[in-house]
């Protein structure tokens, strides 16, 4: 319990300084986001009104003061951009990166660990090689030039595939599958690769233990030996895995939404950034720090659950 | 003889491709079939033929040249990146894990804030700060990759603190940083070898990906991810422009990859059969 | 198994919670496309390269914007695809003699959106607006010649000058003076109302802006379109894609692929009506040197840039106005600087500059294009020893550092295309310190420029214009390139679609037929 706290603490002390960067950061970029807006026909008296009308002449304390406070009530500011409250566009974003996130993750685990399963018994034989180097291949090709060649070779021939745009779940939900999946894809074909390494190593470290050789002598089906007994115990290196994962899936969909066109979360901080809207910034920012570091810290209860070995650091 | 050839394929296969562009990059300095910068406008977007093998891009360029030169930059950035990211993350992660305590909460902190942030982000906003060019995304990829390396060391010397030969060294007298380089250094080096490489490979991904945002390498100088933007454009009219670097890149990350797992299994021997 | 079904089952639960905490809001989906049988559904999806800056249209700065709100506003006056002015919501006016009063018939039987009718009044309130006068922010600085403005009666407004303009009546379009109803002060940007043949219905940042049609438009029997969608997509090969894939009805495409549009789409070339220009700070050494812009005038290769950047679909300039502009463009200004690399070093050698000497030049990232007529601009002038070095900068900082804060020495950009000839020429005006970047001080063509408002013959007014062209050419004023043509490719379904002088999707007449 107590390192539970701890941890908890350590999450809130993290995401402050996280806060802290992100805004000092936006203080020494070059670019200033009202000149950005409104481009080479804007005058001066344009230039400060929407300045004022911002708050952006206010003094930098009180403006992350400001913005520091809002943050408790979930008011993240406006976006200079947009002209619109940060939280409402970030909402408005949320379902679309999470359902892509949960395809991928999806993917990624139906696909990493039977596979990696299968690797780990026929260690060093061909397949186990053909495997291995071709997930390195999927590892090493950029994911949007992966994610081009999706939309050139198959979204443009097979209709059922969308190239750009994205469909809710509300309107259609085969729409909302033909516009994601091949975002998923390109963001799952590296994430297995590295699942399936670590969910091989994790496997094959398994089996060489006594208890395993202990379980077939009984004359257990190797099927159970596998999932029941060897994968519930490989699972903890691979739960990290996955807390890694869910950062590179968030990080991925930043580049994949903007090669597909998805109106997420991650294609917004692009634009926010290109704009130097930074209330938009730091609340995507923020959002981003949080998800990741909650995500390992639910990684982190579930370790002491499975393993209680663990909880007594 | 099958099985043993299996079992090195990796090594052997890593080895050739990176020798390979290593060597690529050296003759480069010296030769290329033809100017990487010189344009040619009439001869604009030609297939490969027996002057230009892979062809010309949009100003006449010989693409072959161009793609020679750009082992120039994916070794500069693979370098400076990885140079950065050990130089910092060993110093970090070093200090972290051998002195524990504060120290390590604090610096563990600073890391996590660092892992926490998208490293694409942090990149796009610390090369919009520095401006763009190789040396200055080299640095900002660098900064990414501390943390992950940071851990590594940290976790070793973690590990390696409480050993025995350790306690041996702090009895005869000696002071922290030599325990710490010149004994526990030495035993923890295979994993640092093993991250530098992926490190190596992520670089040149992530530079690709910055320059695909616009940001990265700036024009003329040829690298491979800027290519790979600028070739877009030709896809359908000239794609020979496209796969030439796309392709350059994967093999180049590949061969790094299969270098790092072959590391990895000749000097770790927990993960040997 | 069970862990494995448990990891399954968590995963399913996301996209579960996430489907039900689903907006209907972001979609860009194009629901109903040309059925098989009967009419076809009149609605269009249009690309845009983003979004606009604001939808009202006294905020808005952004050409793109306007490409937009213009099917949403209209002003007393309304551009034709010539350049020209006609009458709109000012039904007809008339000028004095002393060219100081403009007085206006408002036209009536108007209806803005929401219903309540267009009166004199809500043009006075658009007036105050934008002047300031009602004691809120002055807007728009075009209006600091207007003395007063008075409504004489419930059908007519009246405008007095403090001096002569004849560029007057260009600042009563909706580019610039949208009227606005009265009664929606205060929400012009979250709800905007306006009188034109779209109104707004919803606005998803970052994804698209819906307007549906106005059955109470003054012009009878228009529009035809029911909706109509701007998707915003700033990646011009995913917009041709797009398109290809049907996902779009009209879009701009990228020159190097018009091949692959043509079979199955129609297109349609239009000059941007902008100057392309690789131009100096010319207050800066070497730049203050006539000959040395002279010379750097004749060692750009302007066919070059032309095949290699827009694959031949541009147009060569010689000075800073585009044959788009008709009458007022004089064309035999293109063959003063003809490339010629000699000429060019000779001249250089002239300026006092034998061994020629180093520069840089900042570019924007924000299109392709500046960058590689950079490459190509480095390239030439290396032949007559002028080292370039490229340095290649966010839009946002080229605004800041080069159009704003005139720290640079060379750069390329493209010069906006306006309706106005005027407008068009004024940048070079050595007091126009807002737009005049290059820094350029002629006081011939200050005179030039300060006579044609005065004068109110049309084709005294072409005279001195093209008078002002020449100076601009003969004191290589900017290294003028080329006006490129916009391709715009469109579905064969797609008609009515108009080309202005500037970026205006007027959708009041378009079309879908099966």
């Amino acid at each position: 319990m107590l390192y539970l706290l701890r941890r908890f603490v350590l999450l809130i002390v993290t995401v402050i300084f996280v806060s802290f960067i992100t805004f000092g950061v936006f203080q020494i970029l070059p670019g200033d986001p009202v000149l950005t807006m409104l481009g080479t026909e804007a005058d001066p008296a344009q230039i400060e009104n929407l300045r004022s009308e911002l708050g952006l002449d206010l003094p930098l304390y009180v403006q992350y003061f400001d913005w520091i406070t809002g943050l408790f009530t979930g008011d993240l500011g406006n976006s200079i951009r947009f002209s619109m409250p940060v939280m409402d566009l970030m909402l408005d974003r949320l379902p679309v990166t999470l359902s892509l996130a949960a395809i991928t993750l999806f993917i990624v685990c139906a696909v990493s660990l039977p596979l990696g399963m299968f690797a780990a018994r026929r260690q060093n034989k061909l397949s186990d090689l053909t495997l291995s180097t071709a997930t390195q291949i999927g590892m090493a090709i950029p994911s949007f030039w992966l994610g081009m060649m999706l939309i050139i070779y198959v979204a443009m021939n097979v209709d059922f595939f969308r190239i750009s745009g994205y469909i809710p779940w509300s309107t259609s939900v085969t729409g909302a599958f033909s516009t994601l999946l091949l975002p998923a894809i390109t963001i799952a074909i590296p994430q297995i690769a590295i699942n399936f390494r670590y969910v091989r190593t994790a496997i094959l470290e398994q089996i060489r233990l006594d208890y395993v050789r202990t379980i077939r002598s009984k004359g257990i089906v190797e099927r159970i030996v596998m999932y029941k007994h060897v994968l519930k115990n490989a699972l903890i290196p691979i739960l990290t895995v996955f807390g890694l994962i869910s950062a590179e899936v968030m990080a991925g969909t930043i580049i994949v939404e903007q090669v597909f066109s998805i109106p997420g979360v991650g294609q917004l901080l692009v634009t926010a950034i290109n704009n130097r809207d930074f209330p938009l910034v730091q609340g995507i920012v923020m959002y981003i720090t949080i998800a990741v570091v909650s995500i390992n810290f639910i990684i982190d209860i579930l370790y002491s659950i499975i393993d209680p070995r663990i909880r007594i650091r | 003889m099958t099985s043993k050839l299996l079992k090195n394929f990796n090594l052997l296969i890593g080895l050739f491709i990176v020798g390979g562009l290593l060597l690529i990059m050296i003759i480069s300095f010296f030769y290329t079939p033809h100017d990487v910068t010189a344009m040619n406008i009439a001869q604009k977007l030609l297939a490969p033929n027996g002057t230009n093998w892979f062809g010309t891009d949009e100003f006449g360029r010989d693409i072959f040249s161009r793609i020679m030169k750009g082992t120039q930059t994916a070794f500069l950035v693979g370098v400076i990146t990885v140079f950065i990211g050990v130089v910092f993350g060993v110093l970090i992660g070093g200090i972290a894990g051998y002195f524990g305590g504060w120290t390590d909460e604090i610096l563990s902190r600073f890391l996590d804030a660092l892992m926490a942030f998208p490293g694409i982000i942090l990149a796009l906003m610390l090369v919009a700060i520095f401006g763009p060019g190789i040396v200055n995304t080299s640095i900002a990829l660098g900064v990414i990759a501390i943390p992950g390396i940071a851990r590594i060391v940290r976790s070793g010397f973690v590990q390696q603190r409480e050993a025995e030969y350790v306690l041996a060294a702090k009895l005869i007298g000696a002071n922290a940083p030599r325990i710490m380089f010149r004994h526990i250094f030495p035993n923890i080096s295979s994993q640092i070898i093993v991250a530098a490489t992926i490190t190596f490979a992520t670089a040149m991904l992530a530079e690709a990906a910055l320059s695909y945002l616009g940001l990265g390498v700036q024009p003329p100088d040829p690298s491979w991810g800027r290519m790979l933007k600028d070739s877009q454009s030709y896809l359908t009219s000239a794609p020979w422009y496209v796969y030439a670097p796309g392709i350059a890149i994967t093999i180049m990350v590949l061969g790094l990859y299969m270098l790092s797992n072959a590391v990895r299994d000749l000097l770790d021997p927990r993960s040997k059969q | 198994m069970i862990k494995y079904a448990r990891l399954l089952l968590m995963a399913l639960v996301v996209v579960l919670l996430a489907a039900c905490s689903e907006d209907s809001g972001s979609s860009s989906s194009n629901e109903t496309n040309n059925s098989s049988s009967g009419d076809a559904a009149q609605e269009i999806i249009v690309r845009v390269n983003d979004d606009p800056d604001f939808l009202d249209p006294h905020k808005a700065t952004a050409s793109i914007s306007f490409q937009m709100i213009l099917n949403i506003f209209e002003g007393l006056m309304a551009p034709n695809t010539d350049g020209s002015l006609r009458e709109a919501l000012g039904e007809k006016y008339e000028v004095s003699d002393d060219g100081l009063e403009y007085t206006f018939t408002i036209r009536q039987g108007v209806k803005f959106h929401d219903g309540s009718d267009l009166t004199v009044d809500d043009v006075k309130y658009t007036f105050d607006r934008l002047m300031g006068t009602n004691g809120g922010e002055k807007m728009k600085n075009n209006f600091d010649n207007v003395l007063s403005t008075e409504v004489v009666d419930e059908n007519t407004f009246k405008f007095t000058l403090k001096e002569p303009n004849s560029n007057f009546l260009y600042a009563l379009t909706a580019l610039t003076s949208g009227i606005v109803p009265a009664a929606n002060d205060g929400k012009h940007n979250e709800n905007p109302i306006g009188t034109g043949p779209f109104a707004y219905e919803k606005y998803s940042p970052g994804t698209n802006l819906v307007l549906k049609k106005n059955d109470d438009y003054w012009r009878d029997g228009l529009p035809y379109l029911n909706k109509v969608t701007f998707n915003f997509q700033s990646d011009d090969q995913a917009a041709i894609m797009a398109l290809l894939a049907n996902e779009v009805d009209l879009t701009s495409v990228p020159w190097a692929r018009i091949d692959e549009v043509t079979d199955e789409f129609n297109t349609t070339q239009q000059q941007n009506n902008s100057s392309l220009v690789v131009t100096f700070n010319e207050e800066k050494e070497p730049f203050n040197n006539v000959k040395v812009r002279q010379a750097i005038a004749m060692a750009i290769n302007k066919d070059d840039i032309i095949s290699s950047v827009f694959n031949g679909y541009a147009e060569k300039l010689g000075s800073n106005m585009s044959p788009a502009m008709g009458k007022y463009h004089d064309d035999s200004l293109v063959d003063v600087w003809q490339f010629d690399v000699e000429k060019a070093k000779s001249l250089l050698e002239e300026a006092g500059y034998p061994d020629g000497f180093s520069t840089k030049i900042t570019v924007s990232s924000h299109n392709g294009i500046y960058g590689n007529i950079a490459q190509i601009v480095v390239e030439n002038l290396k032949a007559i020893g002028i080292d370039v070095e490229i340095e290649v900068v966010e839009w946002g900082i080229w605004l800041e550092r080069v159009y704003f804060g005139r720290d640079y020495e060379m750069t390329a950009i493209d010069l906006t295309g306006r309706p106005s000839a005027y407008e068009v020429l004024n940048d070079y005006v050595s007091t126009n310190d807002g737009e005049n970047f290059f820094r350029f001080n002629n006081a011939d063509f200050d005179k030039v420029m300060s006579e044609v408002l005065l004068e109110t013959d049309q084709e005294k007014q072409v005279d001195y214009f093209k008078q002002a062209q020449s100076i601009l050419t003969e004191e290589a004023a900017a290294v003028y390139i080329a006006d490129y043509q916009v391709i715009w490719g469109s579905d064969k379904a797609v008609s009515g679609l108009k080309s202005y002088p500037f970026w205006y999707h007027d959708m009041s007449e378009v079309k879908m037929s099966n």
